[in-house]
């Protein structure tokens, strides 16, 4: 089976003060391949998740995405504390209008049905975490772009975003993760992009 | 094969958008009162500060009553970004492929529906207070509710500019009074018209003109103006 649908960068270059945040980027993802984004704290993974995503603008370079729609879970989870785990996802789903998914059910995935009804400020951090996660389910996108999905969660969570994650690669869409490296994910097609600080030169 | 956009359907994410703002202006109604609890403590302030002759608060009504909205609105204005700036969820707005501009008229239609109608409700009693005649009530109404969607649309413009600031909420009453000038003139002329039996139509059409304006034109800047913020 070919995939015709195609995430692309060239030659991405970002700088903020005039100072590139990270040496330039290069790499193509495809369906069904995971890119898995490493480096040092402070090199810019965050920012390049961020230009990818299109909330900057990178300085030079060229970014093709044939994906389409994309899902986005960074260090701001984007959850409202006055609404419920129900309440937030339902809403992101009818925000979206792109999948007719059962919240309660993708609830019950991420393993919060026990606090569905209660309001978001009462949640731990991994809590809240699953709760983005759970967004990712909902979206129906073929790109995930994941900014260490891995933090603030159990075992059993980092178990939970392996079997998300090899799911949705099992099923053709493609992923961009950025990690610091403490657990990597298990996968066949996994391209590797060592972001290299752009201050190093 | 070409590229899948957003597949939802705008006015899906608009009215979505909607409903989580309102149902989060229920849930936090304390806030909600805030600003109009400041408008009736204004206007009430007046009577006390410069004496209570109903000849001279009935002339200085309508000013009055349109300055203390003013100020109400600018209170609340900060609250229109700022907490889905700080957790993230303005991010997924841009992201959800959505257009910008949707999103900001979603959520200034949601700002007026809490901040700027029960300004427009409580006209009637402000009025009363403030000693307005009664042959100029319906006017006065009239430009308040043309007058305050004015006022959130040009006050999005000034609360995404200023949202990626921490103390955005200083400069932001120094970028908007200035363009909320003349609105007040406008408004205040047409109820001073009606108290003094003149035509007042012609103020009503250009308060009408500004809110078309404002309507077609405040969202796109909003977008814009948080678009640079967000970067």
């Amino acid at each position: 089976m070919t995939w015709s649908f195609m995430l692309s960068a060239s030659q991405i270059v970002f700088e903020r003060y005039f100072e590139p945040v990270f040496l330039p980027v290069n790499f193509s993802l495809g369906g069904g391949e995971l890119l898995l984004v490493t480096g040092a704290n402070g090199c810019g993974k965050t920012t390049l998740i961020r230009v990818l995503a299109g909330i900057l603008y990178p300085t030079s370079g060229k970014i093709d995405n044939g994906f389409g729609a994309m899902a986005y879970v960074g260090h701001y989870l984007g959850i409202k504390d006055d609404l419920s785990v129900l309440e937030n996802l339902r809403f992101m789903r009818d925000f979206l209008g792109t999948s007719k998914r059962s919240c309660k059910d993708v609830i019950e995935l991420v393993g919060l049905s026990r606090v569905a009804e209660q309001q978001a400020r009462t949640l731990s951090a991994g809590q809240r975490k699953r709760c983005a996660l759970a967004r990712l389910l909902v979206s129906e996108s073929r790109l995930w772009l994941l900014d260490e999905p891995y933090s603030n969660l159990d075992l059993e969570g980092v178990e939970l975003v392996d079997r998300m994650l090899t799911h949705h690669l099992e099923s053709g869409g493609a992923c961009v993760l950025a990690t610091h490296g403490a657990h990597r994910p298990d996968w066949k097609n996994t391209h590797d992009c060592h972001l290299v600080s752009g201050a190093s030169i | 094969m070409s590229a899948q956009v957003a597949g939802g359907s705008l006015s899906g994410a608009f009215f979505a958008l909607l409903r989580r703002d309102l149902l989060l202006a229920f849930r936090r109604r304390t806030e909600l009162l805030f600003p109009v609890i400041f408008l009736l403590v204004v206007i009430s302030l007046f009577p006390l500060g410069i004496g209570p002759s109903p000849q001279l608060l009935a002339r200085i009504a309508p000013g009055v009553i349109w300055i203390a909205a003013l100020l109400a609105t600018v209170i609340s204005l900060d609250a229109l970004f700022r907490s889905d700036f700080e957790d993230g969820s303005l991010e997924q707005f841009v992201i959800s492929g959505h257009p910008l501009t949707l999103i900001s008229l979603a959520k200034i239609v949601a700002h007026w529906l809490v901040a700027g109608l029960p300004i427009v409700l409580l006209s009637p009693l402000l009025a009363l207070w403030m000693n307005l005649p009664t042959e100029s009530l319906g006017v006065m109404i009239l430009t308040l509710a043309l007058g305050t969607p004015i006022l959130s649309l040009i006050g999005s413009i000034g609360v995404g500019l200023t949202i990626s600031l921490k103390r955005g909420g200083q400069l932001l009453s120094l970028l908007v009074f200035p363009l909320y000038v003349p609105i007040l003139i406008i408004a205040t002329a047409a109820v001073m018209a009606a108290s003094d039996g003149l035509p007042y139509t012609q103020f009503l059409g250009l308060l009408l003109a500004g809110l078309i304006t404002s309507v077609t034109l405040a969202p796109f800047a909003a977008a814009a103006a948080l678009k640079i913020s967000l970067s």
